[in-house]
């Protein structure tokens, strides 16, 4: 499983950082550092609540 | 359990975010039977927050002003989810014992129910009638406000909240003339604290918006239309666009005898329940035990109002297996070219700031204390330091270990600055 992050849509929020700090980053400029894509099993459900969490809907999971 | 019962129906009150939540986590955990959401607006859910942001903005380059952004068409919300959309119509009361909820003559059964009626604006009494003085809450309202941009007006906000200073600094960014008029001696107190709001309010005499603090408004005056507000102390600034942003109230007038426990909104445990069976609560409309925080609360913030609508869902399909909702609460707001973050709780012992000075710079970080522990966290234009501490607010950190972070980012800060050439 990956993850992705549509960019058009993201606007820097952190919320999914919050959540899934191994996998977000918010950096100074307000722009999101993807720091790893590969999802494991035991990792899904942090980074389910962190597409739940996106508030501009810009995160999924490609299965 | 109710999730795998198809004769079962849920009813979701208020057709906005957290109800939409609370309509795809049921059916993400399984639920098969039927779900009805009904809504008072007449426009399909959308999202609130660009509506003093982006939304209130310049048309592109072909004219085109910003579009309104809808979280589900029809189409997904009838066929995909299988929901029986009712917009346009509003709910007027709740009968607990025969379970229904009114809609005016109509009666509506249900046997697992979901409010999420949100909050409506604090209205100035007297100004009703007079073109050009709305509040800001809906789609309609923010359409309204745009529409007197467009043609130049010269804009009032009445309350140095976020939603007003948003407008104010929109009004700015195209050229107008902005002038934010308070009540208080500090805006922002109750959402950052003393200091901070103080600190953060500046940002508008340093963007060209006119603040004044502890002013009343005596009257909004006008023929027809609004020409000017007169203060307390007999000042009178001309307007063609008087935003009202002094608060909202939770929407609950149509609970009232419904034996539901209200006081500031809807009274929940941390589960969401009301204490009525099969009746849970969501949102803006909320007051709840946060977990995280140890107290009582009512949020007036997107991530909660998300998240509650689906774990309010998920708990009153499974009442036996709920889970309490906890929370570190989020906000955010966009004023002229900066971004303020807040996280946690602003009901603190010590507010320190540990990077930055607000005097000088557009960026700064400030942390809360309660007791020993780090409560709250505010970031000015500190994007990459915000969501740390909130993940350290969530694992309930001690104030020491929050300063020792708190150095560390600051020297990396410096660093990366000096690597950059800036001084
Ligand atoms: C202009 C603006 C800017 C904002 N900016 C931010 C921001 O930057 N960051 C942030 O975190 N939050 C922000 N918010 C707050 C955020 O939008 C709200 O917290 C969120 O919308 C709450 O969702 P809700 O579903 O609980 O309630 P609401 O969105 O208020 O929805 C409640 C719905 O229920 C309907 N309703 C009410 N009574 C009835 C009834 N009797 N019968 C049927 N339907 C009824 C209402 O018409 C409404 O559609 C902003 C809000 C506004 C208005
Ligand atoms: S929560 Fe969404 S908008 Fe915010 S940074 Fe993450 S992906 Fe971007």
């Amino acid at each position: 499983m990956k993850c992705v992050v549509d960019f058009e849509k993201c606007t820097g929020l952190g919320i999914c950082e919050s959540l899934a700090p191994e996998f977000f980053e918010v950096n100074d400029d307000g722009d999101l550092l993807l720091l790893k894509e590969d999802i494991t099993d035991a990792e899904l459900q942090e980074v389910e609540e962190a597409v739940a969490g996106c508030p501009t809907e810009a995160l999924s999971i490609e299965r | 359990m109710a999730v795998a019962d198809p004769s079962c129906r849920l009813v979701v009150v208020g057709a906005s975010l957290a109800g939409l939540r609370a309509v795809e986590a049921a059916r993400k955990a399984g639920f098969e039977g039927e779900i009805v959401l009904i809504g008072k607006e007449d426009h399909l859910p959308y999202d609130r927050p660009p509506l003093s942001k982006a939304f209130l903005g310049v048309a592109d380059e072909s004219g085109v002003l910003p579009e309104p952004t809808y979280f589900r068409t029809e189409e997904t919300l009838r066929d995909e989810l299988d929901v029986d959309v009712r917009l346009g119509v509003a709910a007027t009361g709740l009968d607990t014992v025969g379970r229904t909820v009114h809609l005016g003559a109509e009666t509506v059964r249900y046997d697992l129910l979901v409010i999420a009626t949100g909050a409506h604006p604090r209205l100035i009494p007297g100004a009703e009638g007079l073109d050009g003085v709305y509040p800001l809450r809906t789609l309609d309202d923010s359409l309204a406000v745009r529409a007197k941009l467009e043609e130049g007006a010269r804009t009032v906000v009445i309350g140095a909240g976020f939603i007003g200073s948003e407008v104010a600094s929109t009004a700015r960014k195209r050229g107008l003339d902005a002038t934010i008029i308070e009540a208080l001696p500090t805006p922002l107190v109750r959402a950052t604290g003393r200091d901070m709001g103080a600190a953060i309010a500046s940002l508008h005499e340093k963007n060209g918006t006119a603040l004044r603090c502890g002013a009343g408004v005596a009257s909004i005056e006008g023929n027809g239309k609004v020409e000017r507000v007169v203060l307390d102390d007999g000042t009178v600034v001309e307007a063609d666009l008087v935003v009202v942003g002094i608060g909202v109230v939770p929407s609950v007038d149509w609970l009232a005898g419904s034996g539901l426990m209200l006081d500031n909104g809807i009274v929940c445990d941390e589960n969401l329940w009301t204490g009525v069976p099969g009746v849970y609560a969501a949102g803006d409309v909320a007051s709840w035990v946060n977990p995280t925080l140890g107290q009582r609360q009512r949020m007036e913030n997107w991530t909660a109002a998300a998240e509650q609508g689906a774990a309010a869902a998920r708990n009153a399909l499974d009442p036996e297996n709920a889970k309490p909702y906890g929370t570190v609460p989020y906000f955010w707001s966009d004023w002229y070219d900066v971004r303020i973050q807040f996280v946690g709780s602003p009901e603190a012992d010590e507010v320190l700031l540990v990077d930055g000075d607000p005097d000088e710079g557009k960026r700064w970080v400030a942390l809360y204390r309660r007791g020993d522990r780090l409560i709250g966290a505010l970031t000015v234009n500190g994007q990459t330091e915000i969501m740390k501490y909130r993940v350290m607010i969530m694992k309930g950190a001690g104030w020491a270990e929050a300063l020792e972070f708190a150095d560390k980012r600051r020297a990396a800060h410096a660093e990366k600055l000096a690597a950059a050439g800036v001084s």
